[in-house]
């Protein structure tokens, strides 16, 4: 909300500062978003009134004007439109300053002399406008400081309100405040009824009672809504950001940020019948005042009348009956509206006015009779007209009852550590508005005013006391605990040490939206039905990933586009499969995901460039799967849309898929845009975080003996399959098997590849005899040749 | 007698002289060997006077000695010349770069979030973590924000259908906590949150820490200690802090606190780091825990906002862009 700072010293005026005022009330939980003046900082404007306007003679749209100061007269050439005899407008004079770096002299506009300018209210930093020049109201004294005139020495100060705080969206409810951080009484302004001159009245049926509790509505006959709205009510009006209509909406409004009771007017003529206060029926349509018409729900609160729904209560009024230029008889409205029943019901419809904005957050319920005769009077005041008597309906056990609550002083004294005197607490809940019951050495009973209905339980107290007493002052202690230790199961592996682990290998950790395109989504898994959000932010970031790669994809893409062609890339985070309507069954899982590409070392005078390939990025899977002494993985061809059938493998841990590996598909590399070959690995991050502890095994004292052999295979013979049978068949010392050598092409047949592998056997207690060594190979080449037809290469 | 000198004096020289082992070898054996110069004089000790004997052997034996240990020292001083010359050879340019990979590096975001965890654990806190993909429940009513509450409003929700939104908050971990377990409660909630809205200061994914301290007696002022200790901890400085009155659904008091930053040019102004506040009762209470008996507080950050300080990014978007000349600046 914003407001000046000058009418909210009208009602309190402590002796401190502005600076010292916007923070005050900061650090009272009334944030304060922004203080600006109310004008720019010019010097030398005065109110000026044009006495004569002629055409130029040189140039269309200029004018030639004489200005009156009321004491001289002064040439000046002018090119607003509305420039004419008779209007009274700032004059900045020659020598008047508007800006630090724009100084009025005199000039010369087309071989025509002119001595000053009139100003706009843009020119002046009054407001944005700049449609022509500024007019003053009638009786605005010329020759006076614009300054003065204006009293445009003040602030406009914004504060950003918590929901739990309209009481505050008022000048009222501001000064209350100030009144209590100060200890200062607030001087409230005085509203007397009016004396009802006419015993016209229009009736008033509530209907939904529940969702409105209080209406007030009178009869204004005659009021003259071309009278021009005073000086001080549109500066005041302008301060908080809203502009100047007529004097019954200028009233309202005013009434609004004064007291804090949005209000309503009707053009009396308009209304059929009477009034009714209830809920829409389906489909009803209305035309708003900002002429857009709405279809409503039925859980919607209109006043209507006989014929149709006229406005969406507390929220905005239709364009049929609202007052307009031709209006005479007015029907004002107070009321108050139900909370719960408007909450979100403005944003239902894509509005947001400051009557909803009030209602959703609360507005005192005891505050509509006191709103409408002070409207009324001001009305009067302005535009004249005779007030008719006010018509009340309530329902009592529809309002918000008064709250009875405790504070204890040792939950007090608990919260905030610090004991404070009986008297300087009961003082603060007094200022606050609260009314003290009863107090005793060990409580206070308060019972929450009309306006504090956010108060409702004990913790509430504390925290008025606390805020006025001043957060900053309660000390600040280190509490104390039984120390308690949560054990952190040395089997599994920290996640930082999977990270450190790879980002050893060179990877970069990455961080991508959880959130990727629908389209990206089905070229990578066309069988998956990814989770769709109600209302992304774009197509793009449309559904939740069923894997990080995608995102590690584009990430990549991205660095491709910058010429960052050597490329590592991780990624922690969850992934997300299954059907909303089944959430305990859908799949969060956490996952870690890589993305590999460009040269396997860093482009150097020690390497001739070598790519990275798929035993690169199968490398870093087995190094992760290894960490903290992990059972063994098993690496099978994969069969996934998004790799290469070829190079791609699923890997499983104890039979169960954890996992997978491969090159990026070049059919979906190209359709994406990759330019080179990409490399990824997906993998369950549990099957990644599970080990076991290590179990001590005797280290053998005996030599170890190795034989190397190259054997001639099918080509598509797995490696795997040989090792598998050598260690079935090598016998109970032998040790380990090593691949060094796999070759195809000159000197094998087709089909064929040569396989080099050196075997190790190493016994526990003995030294291995050859005769021992020469057995264990015989069985291994009977097995291989048995088994697979594979021989040692001659 | 003149001989002896003679001799002594030409393989002196001559060992001088040598340039290599070989050269060394033929002079030992010219005076030295069976049949060398010095070696042939003991032979004519049977034509020296008796009486000269004793004394003659003793100048030849010490003129052998005097030659092997130059031919030693020679020895050893072409020992050391040719290895400095092999080394010579072998000199390579070390100002060329090493071979292999160059490490990478971790996000500025974990590595923030790890500084945060690691100061909580480092005084007793768990770390919590739960879904992402969160029930109404979970992430608004049980945290005291029914239905169309204006709070709500403050956070822009994602939804997927009425009753199923992305979290916007790590507030449902500590829910699921309280739920499951007794107090005493000591826990922190890292991990992604979401909330509906992109520009310049807002990402519609971002992460928090939270964190959750329930028992007995708990007091503001507890919350006010370690926050600040916290603070200073993360910033490794003694950070001046504010401690302002503020708004949250799920907290009584609620508390947002500012921290004085002065910007290149000295000017200074407060900056919002962290929000919290003492646990609603109602909170509480909906999550099955005495309210009476049992007090605590809870406080909320954003990581990316203290990795924004603490590395100077003035950019919120650069770090979901993964660009590598990005990422790489915080190796």
């Amino acid at each position: 909300m914003k407001f000046s700072e000058s009418w909210l010293r009208e009602w309190v005026n402590p002796e401190i500062s502005s600076e010292e005022l916007a923070a005050q009330i900061t650090m009272a939980g009334l944030e304060v978003d922004e203080v600006l003046p109310v004008a720019a900082d010019f010097s030398g404007v005065v109110v000026g009134e044009i006495i004569s306007a002629e055409a130029h003679p040189n140039a269309d749209k200029l004018q030639v004007c004489t200005v009156s100061d009321g004491s001289e007269e002064f040439q000046v050439v002018c090119g607003a439109p509305n420039a004419r005899a008779g209007i009274k407008t700032p004059f900045a004079k020659v020598g008047a300053v508007l800006a630090p770096d724009f100084k009025i002299k005199k000039a010369k506009l087309r071989q025509v002399d002119s001595f000053g300018m009139l100003c706009s209210a843009s020119e002046l930093g009054l407001s944005d406008d700049n449609s022509g020049i500024l007019e003053l109201a009638q009786n605005a004294p010329v020759g006076k400081d614009l300054r003065d005139y204006l009293q445009l020495d003040d602030l406009i100060i914004d504060v950003d309100l918590t929901p739990n705080r309209s009481d505050c969206l008022s000048i009222r409810g501001l000064a209350r405040e100030v009144g209590v951080l100060n200890k200062k009484d607030v001087q409230a302004v005085s509203v007397e009824p009016v004396s009802v001159s006419i015993d016209d009245t229009f009736p008033v049926i509530v209907t939904a009672e529940a969702a409105c509790p209080r209406y007030l509505g009178r009869i204004i006959k005659n009021v003259n809504v071309k009278a021009a709205s005073p000086l001080w009510l549109t500066e005041k009006l302008r301060r908080s950001g809203i502009r100047s209509i007529d004097p019954v909406v200028d009233v309202t409004n005013y009434v609004l940020l004064e007291l804090g009771q949005p209000m309503h007017a009707f053009d009396l003529e308009k209304l059929r019948g009477s009034i009714n206060v209830r809920m829409a029926q389906s489909n009803e349509k209305i035309t708003l005042l900002n002429d857009e018409e709405i279809t409503l729900r039925d859980d919607t609160l209109v006043i209507a009348d006989d014929d149709s729904a006229l406005a969406l209560a507390g929220i905005m009024g239709g364009s049929m009956s609202g007052v307009s230029a031709t209006s005479q008889h007015i029907f004002l409205e107070s009321a108050f509206f139900a909370p719960t029943l408007l909450a979100g019901k403005a944003r239902s419809y894509g509005l947001h006015t400051d009557g909803s904005h009030r209602f959703e957050r609360g507005v005192d319920s005891e505050l509509q009779k006191e709103a409408i005769e002070r409207a009324t009077q001001l009305i009067i005041e302005i535009a004249g007209g005779n007030a008719g008597p006010i018509i009340e309906k309530v329902a009592d056990t529809a309002l918000p009852q008064a709250r009875r609550v405790r504070l204890r002083r040792q939950k007090l004294d608990q919260y905030l550590v610090v004991h404070l005197d009986t008297e300087q607490v009961t003082e603060i809940l007094m200022r606050l508005g609260l009314k003290v019951i009863e107090v005793t050495e060990l409580e206070w009973t308060v019972e929450s005013p009309s306006h504090r209905f956010d108060i409702e339980i004990e913790e509430d107290l504390i925290e008025e006391v606390a805020r006025i007493y001043g957060y900053n002052n309660i000390p600040s202690n280190m509490p104390a605990a039984a120390i308690n230790f949560t054990a952190s199961p040395e089997a599994k592996t920290p996640i930082q040490a999977i990270r450190s682990t790879l980002v050893a290998q060179g990877y970069q950790e990455a961080i991508t939206y959880s959130f990727i395109d629908s389209v990206i989504s089905k070229q990578f898994f066309p069988d998956i039905e990814p989770i769709a959000l109600s209302n992304p932010i774009s197509a793009e970031m449309g559904v939740m990933r069923p894997s990080l790669l995608p995102g590690l994809v584009k990430a990549y893409l991205h660095n491709q586009n910058r010429q960052q062609l050597d490329v590592r890339l991780f990624e922690t985070g969850r992934r997300f499969i299954g059907r909303i309507d089944e959430l305990q069954q859908l799949d969060q899982q956490e996952c870690i995901a890589g993305l590999l590409a460009g040269n396997r070392e860093i482009e150097s005078w020690s390497n001739a460039g070598e790519k990275v390939d798929f035993y690169d990025v199968k490398s870093h899977v087995e190094t992760l799967l290894s960490l903290n002494n992990s059972v063994s993985a098993d690496y099978t061809r994969a069969s996934v849309d998004y790799l290469h059938p070829g190079r791609s493998a699923t890997v499983s841990i104890s039979g169960k898929e954890v996992g997978v590996l491969g090159e990026l598909h070049p059919q979906l590399a190209k359709k994406l845009g990759c330019n080179q070959t990409v490399y990824l690995f997906d993998l369950d991050l549990q099957a990644v975080i599970a080990g076991e502890l290590p179990v001590y095994s005797p280290v053998s004292k005996y030599p170890e003996v190795r034989r190397d052999f190259a054997f001639l295979a099918d080509s598509d013979l797995p490696v795997a399959t040989l090792k598998e049978i050598i260690e079935q068949t090598a016998g109970e010392s032998f040790k380990k098997v090593v691949v060094f050598d796999v070759y195809e092409g000159a000197g094998i047949d087709f089909n064929k590849k040569s396989v080099a592998l050196g075997l190790t056997w190493q016994h526990h207690s003995h030294t291995l005899s050859d005769e021992e060594i020469n057995n264990s190979v015989e069985q291994v080449l009977v097995a291989l040749k048995d088994q697979l037809g594979v021989v040692v290469r001659g | 007698m003149e001989n002896l000198q003679q001799i002594l004096d030409e393989a002196l020289k001559a060992v001088d002289a040598s340039e290599n082992e070989s050269a060394l070898d033929e002079i030992r054996v010219h005076y030295l060997g069976k049949k060398g110069a010095l070696t042939a004089l003991l032979k004519q000790l049977a034509n020296v006077a008796a009486e000269d004997r004793p004394k003659f052997g003793q100048l030849v034996n010490e003129a052998k000695e005097q030659v092997q240990a130059a031919i030693s020292v020679q020895r050893e001083q072409l020992a050391t010349a040719a290895l400095n010359q092999k080394l010579a050879t072998e000199t390579i340019d070390i100002t060329l770069a090493g071979r292999g990979q160059t490490v990478g590096g971790l996000h500025p975001v974990t590595r923030t979030q790890e500084r945060i965890e690691g100061f909580f654990r480092g005084i007793g806190f768990d770390v919590a973590s739960g879904p992402e993909i969160e029930d109404d429940y979970h992430n608004f009513e049980a945290l005291n924000i029914p239905a169309h509450h204006p709070a709500r409003a403050m956070q822009d929700t994602f939804y997927f259908d009425a009753n199923t939104v992305l979290r916007t908050h790590t507030s449902p971990v500590q829910v699921r906590t309280m739920e499951t377990s007794e107090p005493p409660i000591r826990i922190i909630c890292p991990g992604r949150v979401y909330r509906c809205d992109s520009d310049q200061t807002h990402t519609p994914m971002f992460h928090q820490v939270e964190g959750l301290l329930i028992d007995e007696n708990i007091s503001f002022a507890d919350l006010k200690g370690i926050l600040q200790q916290f603070l200073n901890v993360f910033f490794e400085d003694d950070v001046k802090t504010r401690f302002r009155p503020s708004y949250f659904p799920f907290t009584e008091p609620s508390i947002e606190v500012d921290i004085w930053r002065v910007n290149s040019k000295g000017e200074g102004s407060w900056l919002e780091v962290l929000g919290c506040g003492m646990v609603h009762p109602k909170v509480l209470q909906m999550s099955g825990i005495d309210s009476e008996k049992y007090t605590g507080f809870a406080f909320g950050m954003g990581v990316e906002r203290f990795a924004m300080l603490r590395y100077r990014v003035d950019d919120l978007r650069m770090f979901f862009e993964n660009d590598l000349r990005f990422l790489k600046q915080f190796n």
